[in-house]
């Protein structure tokens, strides 16, 4: 059966794509609040931050409006999961001769489909609202593979609240601690600004190397050390949600 | 019938902690029949369903279909059967043609564009085939989600409750369909809490309560369980069903029987 695992899977993920297709909505939502909030915070509010250089705060800004765009956007993700269990069509596929592993693996592939397109959205609009970066194609390459590696990791998360939800506010819930997680992060002020423990916290959690980093790329600045705690953190909370949540899926289908 | 058995059941039995859902079922369907395993709500029908579907584990016993073991092969009992469940298992955001064509590439048939039309044609569907299944009637949606189980020509097809839920009309559309199975050389095991239903369609009928079976016969069988009836003249009122049917334009009666005059002598209501 494991022949089939790459077939099964892009039926499944062309099925779920085109969920998607037909309610564009959802690429749509997932980018108006960032974009808002990036509108807010350069127009309104960033004229106040000091970010201690001369770099202008859109270019400050955009990292962490990047990972708040996929923040949002994997709560869908848990939302077609319970939905798929609720409506019974999950159970189909259960007792269908199909690799088990290809109906979880679709949706995620579909997650990142999805907020690789919400982030182009939102890049595009911060074009338009002065984003400017002279990064070579090997930085933007970066910036890429640490996106698809954030969105990764936190799709399952995200795959965890789908497959436990018991109620579908239940299942996109979980993401809104995930959305406010930059706020207290260097994404929008820098920490030395912060009181000690909320600096404390804000340096030691894993969206300011993140940010960090990708800031960096995009300020053709060097990296440093701070790209490899980022990548500890991201393939670390990946490991560990992929491991939960398939062992929770096998709870589930046994 | 012990050997050419598509579905075999012994000794199956299944605990929800406290709850000791199926205690010892035996159960034998042959080979192109319809069993109907009738059971009130609570009696363990879908559990027993659910194990034969490889969704669930049973406790003790062992169960084969189509001479596989549903704890030892599950991929080749997957192969082999079908199951409808009680809620339609359909794709709402895709048409009717579209949920066909991925249950079909899903089976890795060769052509499934192919499969698609001729099961739409079949469960009349061909007009509603590039509609979304959300915009389906009751009775459209049950028959694409049996048309989805068909898709592969399964030798085993489990119904759980397909007619729950329905009005009249989608319930004798149903039952054609389930009919017309038999009839092309399908086993059918189909749940049901109507006896009706189960009269109507069943070449076998098996009764589970408290989770075992307590009876299983042909229905001429089951009826000699009880003293010959008693002749008594009775006023023929037509039931509400009836009425419902001839007023509304009753689609054609299943044809398979000699049922087609009201059977029941009905209960005094």
């Amino acid at each position: 059966m494991t022949t089939h695992v790459l077939a099964d899977t892009g039926v499944l993920t062309g099925r779920s794509l085109r969920h998607i297709l037909r309610s564009p909505d959802t690429i749509v939502t997932t980018a108006v609040t960032p974009i808002a909030l990036m509108l807010l915070f350069v127009y309104v509010l960033g004229g106040a931050i000091d970010i201690g250089s001369d770099q202008s705060y859109i270019d400050y800004l955009l990292p962490g409006i990047l990972l708040i765009t996929i923040a949002s956007g994997i709560a869908y993700t848990a939302y077609r999961l319970f939905l798929d269990l609720q409506g019974g069509i999950f159970e189909r596929f259960q007792s269908m001769p199909i690799a088990r592993s290809s109906v979880l693996w679709a949706h995620v592939l579909t997650s990142l489909v999805a907020n690789v397109a919400s982030v182009a959205i939102v890049v595009g609009v911060a074009l338009l609202m002065g984003f400017r970066t002279g990064a070579s194609l090997g930085a933007w390459l970066a910036v890429l593979a640490i996106l698809v590696l954030f969105t990764l990791a936190l799709t399952w998360l995200a795959v965890i609240a789908g497959l436990s939800a018991t109620t579908v506010d239940g299942a996109s819930a979980f993401s809104y601690p995930l959305i406010f997680l930059p706020f207290i992060s260097s994404a929008f002020v820098p920490t030395d600004s912060m009181p000690g423990p909320v600096a404390w916290f804000a340096e030691n959690q894993p969206v300011t190397s993140v940010v960090n980093t990708v800031r960096a790329l995009f300020a053709e600045q060097p990296v440093g050390s701070e790209i490899w705690v980022a990548l500890g953190w991201l393939v670390g909370i990946l490991a560990a949600a992929y491991a939960a949540a398939i062992a929770l899926y096998r709870r589930k289908i046994s | 019938m012990s050997t050419d058995a598509a579905i075999r059941v012994r000794g199956i039995e299944k605990s929800y902690k406290d709850l000791h859902v199926l205690r010892g079922v035996d159960l034998d369907v042959a080979e192109g029949s319809i069993l109907a395993l009738l059971g009130s709500n609570g009696a363990g029908k879908t559990t027993l369903v659910r194990i034969l579907a490889t969704l669930l584990r049973a406790d003790a016993g062992t169960a084969t279909v189509h001479g596989f073991d549903v704890a030892d092969a599950p991929g080749d009992v997957r192969r082999s059967i079908s199951l409808t469940g009680q809620f339609a298992a359909v794709d709402d955001v895709l048409t009717g043609r579209e949920n066909l064509v991925l249950v079909a590439r899903l089976r890795h048939l060769a052509d499934p564009r192919t499969t698609a039309d001729a099961l739409l044609t079949r469960f009349s569907l061909t007009d509603a085939g590039d509609r979304k299944a959300s915009t389906y009637s009751g009775g459209m949606r049950r028959r694409l989600d049996i048309a989805m189980s068909l898709v592969g020509d399964p030798p085993v097809i489990v119904l759980d409750e397909p007619t729950t839920g329905l009005d009249p009309q989608a319930r004798i559309e149903v039952w054609h369909t389930v009919a017309e199975l038999a009839r092309g050389g399908t086993t059918v095991l189909l749940t049901t809490q109507y006896l009706d239903e189960a009269e109507q369609l069943a070449d076998r009928i098996a009764i589970l309560h408290k989770g075992t079976i307590i009876q299983n016969g042909t229905l001429a069988e089951l009826k000699r369980l009880l003293p010959p009836a008693e002749v008594e003249y009775v006023e023929k009122q037509p039931s509400l069903e009836d009425v419902f049917l001839a007023l509304v334009g009753e689609p054609d009666r299943i044809d398979t029987t000699d049922h087609t005059a009201p059977r029941t002598g009905q209960e005094p209501r």
